[in-house]
């Protein structure tokens, strides 16, 4: 009987850490800024119809990078979660805090038991009634939760994409044109200078909306916007 | 949220974005028949022993619904009777399900409440899963499927019959559908009132209605089939121009799910009320 190699768990967990970064690496990026009336979603997605950004509940957003059946089945869960809260619950005590950790839970577990961590990196919003109140969270392959302000990025060149916004954002909170000027400037610099409007995917969580604050903003909108 | 009950892989093959289903598979417990599935008596029956113990429980009563000019209009009265008892003078049985959809319940209050509640999650939860609004068809197809589920409720005496409204955005034209208690979905062309009142309210209607009637004038044939109800059922309430207590209507059209502002609807209930006097 043949015995299986012995292999450290420091060595183990190094190497699927860099298999999901390598997976994470391919994938393509996502910003989530805040400007003065919400949240701004903008993902380098070429897909009219297969969706990055997504509304998990009245003024929660998702946005997963990576590999795509994966972070599509960690969308579905979550918003399972968010009706199941909000039904048995009400509708207020579903907030993006619980959800990233639950999401946290999983990834973590996923990440040490599992054959194969997954590959996604995770970007979950809410819209808080007052700008102070909005809430950025980062969620990583091994179930890392980090928690922004102002701006985050994720997937493959979000580094680069950071760097510019650091370097170009100031303190006050942007209009929403400027926003997306930011995030379209950052793609260019960060990702690839053919970045065009018809290929990034814009969605808001937008606090003056009565109800349900999540928004897709087609491509003829978002030009009207820059113009 | 455990990995277990959150999990992910036995959701990836599922064709149905369905939060009813969703519900009966993970957290039966949930689903309203759950609760009443041990009970076995029925309200009132007088085999039973200490079956008359049990309080009578609050019923909602009149509601309305037929197409206008623009779209489709849904209406119900106020009152929530409780045997011979008022149990609410301001009960709401007209809700909106979606930005363009609206349904009205008749029945036992509590299942009700919790019908039309459950139903707008499935939609929701249906748009969210699938990227886009189920059709107009479809959302009835699924309340249908709601009330045959709780056919057994109706059995213990509580008994949800909903009326379900729908701008078809396709055909572009106001739908309305009415059940009944087996959950047999039957789609009408012009109105159709429920509940306690529906038979003088569908008298009512059936003498002023007219294809594509204008909104103001729909809204005054809504109030009046209500206010007749309420004069022939106890269990249905009129207009309180006293205390300020208007049924609610509200309008269903190319625009979304709007409601009939109050101040309109005294506009309408007092000249209602002088007519009556001068004749």
């Amino acid at each position: 009987m043949a015995m299986p190699f012995y292999v450290s768990p420091e060595q183990m967990m190094q190497d699927r850490a860099e298999y999901a970064k390598k997976g994470i690496a391919k994938g393509r990026s996502i910003i989530a800024m805040e400007y003065n009336h919400g949240v701004l979603f903008v993902a380098d997605n070429p897909s009219a119809s297969l969706f990055k950004i997504s509304e998990i509940y009245d003024s929660i957003a998702f946005s997963g990078a990576g590999r795509y059946s994966e972070f599509e089945n960690l969308r579905k869960a979550g918003i399972q979660h968010a009706d199941m809260k909000g039904m048995m619950y009400s509708r207020e005590d579903v907030t993006a805090r619980s959800l990233a950790n639950g999401y946290s839970q999983m990834l973590g577990t996923i990440f040490s038991q599992e054959m194969k961590p997954y590959e996604v990196e995770l970007l979950l919003a809410q819209v808080g009634e007052t700008p102070e109140g909005n809430e950025l969270y980062r969620i990583t392959f091994d179930g890392s939760i980090i928690d922004e302000r102002k701006f985050t990025a994720i997937g493959g060149r979000s580094e680069a994409i950071l760097t510019f916004l650091r370097k170009e954002t100031s303190e006050t909170s942007p209009t929403l044109k400027t926003a997306l000027q930011l995030c379209q400037q950052a793609f260019e610099k960060g990702a690839d200078p053919k970045t065009s409007l018809a290929g990034l995917e814009v969605a808001l969580l937008d606090r003056t909306r009565a109800g349900r604050k999540f928004r897709r903003v087609e491509t003829t909108e978002a030009l009207t916007l820059l113009a | 949220m455990n990995p277990d009950t959150f999990s992910t892989t036995r959701f990836s093959f599922d064709p149905c974005s369905s939060f009813y289903q969703f519900l009966g598979t993970h957290r039966p417990e949930l689903l309203p028949m759950a609760r009443w599935g041990a009970l076995s008596v029925q309200h009132g029956s007088p085999e039973i022993p200490f079956s008359n113990q049990i309080p009578p429980w609050p019923h909602g009563t009149t509601v309305l619904a037929f197409t206008y000019q623009n779209g489709v209009l849904i209406a119900g009265d106020r009152r929530a009777t409780e045997g011979f008892q008022i149990a609410s003078t301001r009960m709401e049985k007209v809700f909106q399900t979606d930005e363009f959809s609206a349904m009205a319940i008749a029945g036992a209050a509590g299942p009700c409440v919790e019908m039309a509640k459950l139903f707008r999650i499935e939609l929701e939860h249906y748009e969210k899963l699938d990227g886009k609004p189920l059709t107009c068809e479809g959302k009835a197809t699924r309340l249908g499927y709601m009330v045959k589920a709780n056919f057994p409720l109706v059995i213990q005496g509580l008994v949800v019959i909903p009326l379900f409204v729908g701008f078809d955005q396709k055909r572009e034209i106001g739908r309305l559908f009415k059940y009944d208690i087996t959950g047999g979905r039957y789609e009408d062309t012009d109105f159709h009132a429920v509940g306690s009142g529906g038979k003088d309210a569908r008298l009512t209607l059936k003498e002023h209605f007219r294809q594509h009637l204008p909104e103001d004038k729909a809204v005054r044939v809504a109030i009046r089939a209500l206010s007749n109800a309420a004069e022939e059922d106890v269990g249905t309430g009129g207009p309180d121009l006293l205390r300020k207590i208007f049924p609610t209507v509200k309008l269903v059209d190319a625009h979304g799910v709007r409601d009939v502002a109050d101040s309109a609807l005294t506009t309408i209930c007092q000249e209602l009320l002088s007519e009556e006097r001068e004749s």
